[in-house]
């Protein structure tokens, strides 16, 4: 069922997208700022389900790639977006029905949105993560073995660069993230397209609602002054994990990316144990004690105990009282096909997945 | 060297004269509408022999940003087009602040890429016109903020230069000079400082006409003090006024931390209606690292991590079930609480019944449970210091402020209770006791920890040393690397802060 978007959406998704970044993502402030500008005029967004969308429908699948420091520094212009859908609409010779986030964890959840407010686009209701990943071809399009090509990419200074071919998704990722590097770690992308049935068959349907859903829990609970924690884990299924303190955080990169550790110190119920959470970008492994308690592909969520505000890797700092929640990853990921692009092992880990919500 | 500190409160003007840190002298006496005049009875209560410096700190210039009140329009130049059209200059400021502010808001192509190339050349002649039109439209008061200047400040020292010479009126913040990463935030630090630039014009003259007419001689400087609990030179000041935001709560912490002799450890000062709980690290407040909100503004202001909870001396009791605040009876206390013959009952009340306060021309309350409300009181204390520690490790906890007597003796994870001599003056002997910073955040490329560390405290050393620090006895109090995520090669944020006594 199609659905129209307005500003108190726009400030949901900002809350539920932060939520379910696990930790990366990037902060969707910005992006946020920017569509309140444009939902603020009275401008609203058409979100359709992907159950609508014809099989031969042609769906742009966008998202910014980049370092969240850059993002934080060359304010990013929702023409951009919109000029990345355009330029792959120029390449495949024909426009696009509609368009859709690859990732509705964190910032790049607002893409399509961006996309849309200026070409005007219905917004499908999905993605292809379900979450953030810290790589490109960690997908649910990726894990059916759809074509990985062509990608176009764009830079406000009017760099155009399509990416025609490439032999695996992971190609897709080295290739990109090389283009991106060069015009100073940041870049507006569109993906390889994908039909109407592809999106049905392949993406991680009602995403970009639930975000919505879950943001608008997130509000109400803190206006009746419930326990928003206790909101979120409704919402999502999920459950706490641990609740504690932050008592040390260890960051350094490795292969550009931003890995590290953040030791917890248990309060009340878990009081007297630790729990530690390494993160690559997102928050990848929870061991209490030794024991890995959540891993990816499922949700691990840092969240502040009182507001219920996420905590990115990026910012969480000594003293922060938090509250840990585990979600269940839908089931295409925890799949053997999908293990092998999103399970602990993918990502370095000598680890069998855990299911924080068996 | 014999010092003068004075701290410009909402209710009270407290002032101290040290001898080293020995307290020789102290005062308090009630603010004043115009300020200065409680400034003066201050000085003059104090003999003026001697004296090296004048400390002043003072919440005046966040109070005008809260208020809406005593600021001027500012137009604002942004350097780094063609990113960022669609989130101009005062994006998500409240509107009504904005309306107050907005002069004409102008961008320009340029900025800098985070490895210090140009993103794009600056656009002088763009900044030509935006400098006539900035005259046109009677802005005097200007922000320059480009894409990471922080990186490579030429861009909008340029700028300024350009605006400057063809608009003579015109008075520039750079951003960089406000500089932290992230250039919205940068940008409206640099707008909250420019639009008190009138006020502190003034302001800051008077304080220095106060002490040349009440007979200090050359050798007393003035100063102000800053966010970070350092010292702010008058010149510095009249240019950056944003810098004395939030100084109050850090020159209480630091005060506290002299007069506990203690350098780690937890401070609680319990006023009328709040406790506030800082954590002093090395002798200063840790400071919050988050996005703060000054007046429904974003920036990323250096402030003390402070955690407020409702509970003071003049905290209300209220019954089934028993419970303290948060409401308060604040500065009315001597006429509203129980004890004083009013008719609200206070935790002060509670401290008068059991005996623990005495407190001269009071009658003892009738209360069923006094000895309850000390013990609600203890627990909401003992919660918050709680909160505030970040190991199981046990550390000590100075209490100070006029409601510090519903500090319990004995805490879980306090390993002592310090209420120290002149407890209520703590923040003007804070501000007395202010040394010199010198503060640097930037990213570095390809050099390793080890040497992106010992340039940044290079560079942090250089700006202490050239704001009057003595260079022999600089101290580095704070080091951040931060590597940065899907940034080639080793690029990793520094950020350092270096202080030392005055040369």
């Amino acid at each position: 069922m199609s659905r129209n978007l307005d500003a108190m959406d726009v400030d949901d998704l900002a809350v539920g997208a932060w939520i379910i970044g696990t930790g990366g993502g990037g902060s969707p402030y910005l992006n946020h700022l920017n569509m309140q500008q444009i939902a603020a005029t009275g401008r609203q967004f058409e979100l359709v389900d992907p159950e609508e969308l014809d099989d031969e429908a042609q769906v742009a699948v966008v998202s910014t790639m980049g370092a969240p420091l850059v993002m934080q520094e060359r304010l990013q212009d929702a023409r951009d977006v919109a000029r990345v859908v355009e330029l792959m609409g120029e390449y495949l010779g024909a426009p696009f029905d509609a368009v859709m986030a690859t990732e509705i964890g964190g910032s790049n959840a607002f893409q399509p949105l961006m996309a849309a407010a200026h070409l005007g686009l219905p917004i499908v209701d999905a993605d292809a993560m379900g979450r953030a990943y810290p790589e490109a071809q960690m997908t649910s399009f990726a894990i059916g073995g759809l074509q990985p090509w062509p990608l176009a990419l764009v830079d406000p200074r009017g760099v155009e660069a399509i990416i025609t071919n490439v032999p695996t998704w992971k190609w897709m990722e080295r290739a990109s993230r090389a283009l991106t590097i060069e015009l100073g770690s940041m870049a507006a992308t569109c993906k390889a397209p994908r039909s109407g049935a592809e999106v049905k068959r392949w993406g991680v349907s009602n995403s970009m609602s639930f975000a919505i859903k879950l943001g608008a829990r997130v509000r109400e609970a803190r206006a009746a002054h419930e326990d928003p924690v206790a909101a979120i884990c409704d919402a999502t299924e999920g459950r706490v994990l641990f609740t504690g303190k932050i008592v040390d955080v260890d960051r350094r990169t490795t292969g550009g990316f931003l890995r590290g550790t953040a030791k917890l110190s248990g309060l009340d119920d878990y009081a007297g144990h630790n729990v530690e959470l390494d993160f690559q970008n997102e928050w990848l492994v929870a061991r209490l004690a030794d024991e890995a308690i959540a891993t990816v592909p499922h949700l691990i969520c840092l969240l502040d105990a009182t507001s219920g505000e996420a905590i990115g890797t990026e910012t969480a700092r000594y003293g922060q009282r938090v509250a840990l929640i585990g979600i269940s990853a839908p089931p295409l990921f925890s799949s053997p096909a999908g293990l092998e692009y999103v399970s602990p092992r993918a990502m370095g880990y000598d680890l069998e997945p855990v299911d924080p919500c068996p | 060297m014999r010092r003068i500190g004075i701290d410009v409160g909402g209710t009270n003007t407290d002032g101290v004269l040290l001898e080293g840190e020995r307290v020789v002298e102290t005062i308090k006496t009630p603010t004043t509408d115009d300020v200065l005049g409680g400034i003066r009875t201050v000085l003059d209560g104090i003999p003026h022999h001697d004296i090296g410096a004048v400390v002043i700190g003072t919440t005046q210039f966040t109070n005008a940003v809260v208020q809406r009140s005593g600021l001027n329009q500012v137009g604002f130049l942004r350097i780094g087009l063609p990113a960022g059209r669609s989130l101009p200059p005062l994006v998500g400021w409240p509107s009504d602040l904005a309306e107050v502010v907005r002069g004409e808001t102008l961008m320009v192509r340029g900025g800098i890429e985070y490895d210090g190339r140009p993103f794009e050349q600056l656009d002088e002649q763009a900044v030509i016109e935006a400098a006539n039109r900035f005259a046109d439209h009677g802005d005097n008061a200007i922000v320059v903020a480009g894409g990471f200047s922080p990186v490579d400040t030429r861009q909008e020292d340029r700028a300024a230069e350009i605006i400057i010479e063809h608009h003579p009126e015109a008075q520039v913040t750079v951003s960089h000079r406000l500089g932290q990463l992230g250039l919205l935030e940068r940008e409206n630090a640099a707008g909250l400082n420019a639009c008190l630039l009138k006020l502190a014009q003034s302001v800051i003259s008077a304080f220095a006409s106060a002490i040349d007419q009440l007979g200090f001689g050359s050798h007393t400087r003035l100063f102000l003090t800053q966010n970070n609990g350092t010292l702010l030179q008058v010149e510095e000041a009249v240019k950056y006024p944003v810098l004395t935001f939030a100084s109050g709560p850090t020159n209480s912490m630091r005060g506290a931390a002299a007069l506990g002799g203690v350098s780690d450890g937890l401070v609680v000062d319990v006023g009328g209606t709040t406790a506030d709980f800082g954590a002093l690290v090395s002798g200063y407040p840790r400071q919050a690292n988050a996005a703060v909100e000054v007046g429904g503004v974003r920036t990323l202001f250096q402030l003390p991590d402070v955690l407020s909870i409702g509970l003071g001396g003049g905290s209300r009791i209220h019954s089934n079930p028993l419970r303290l605040g948060p409401d308060s009876v604040g500065q009315r206390l001597p006429n509203e609480a129980l004890s004083f013959g009013g008719s609200v009952p206070t935790l002060t009340d509670a401290a008068i019944a059991t005996g623990l306060l005495h407190i001269e021309g009071t009658s003892t309350p009738d209360l069923s449970n006094p000895g309850e409300v000390l013990e609600c009181a203890a627990t909401m204390i003992g919660e918050g210091a709680d909160r505030m520690k970040l190991s199981a490790q046990k550390v000590p906890l100075i209490a100070v402020g006029g409601g510090a007597f519903a500090v319990p003796e004995t805490m879980s994870g306090i390993s002592e209770v310090i209420r120290p001599d002149y407890a209520d003056t703590a923040n003007a002997i804070g501000a007395a006791l202010a040394e010199v910073s010198g503060t640097v955040d930037r990213v570095f490329r390809d050099i390793g920890h080890d040497a992106a560390v010992a340039e940044a405290i290079h560079i942090a050393t250089e700006d202490a040393v050239t704001s009057g620090a003595d260079p022999e006895l600089v101290e580095v109090i704070e080091v951040e690397d931060l590597p940065l995520a899907y940034l080639p090669g080793d690029a990793r944020r520094v950020r350092a802060r270096v202080v030392g006594p005055l040369k």
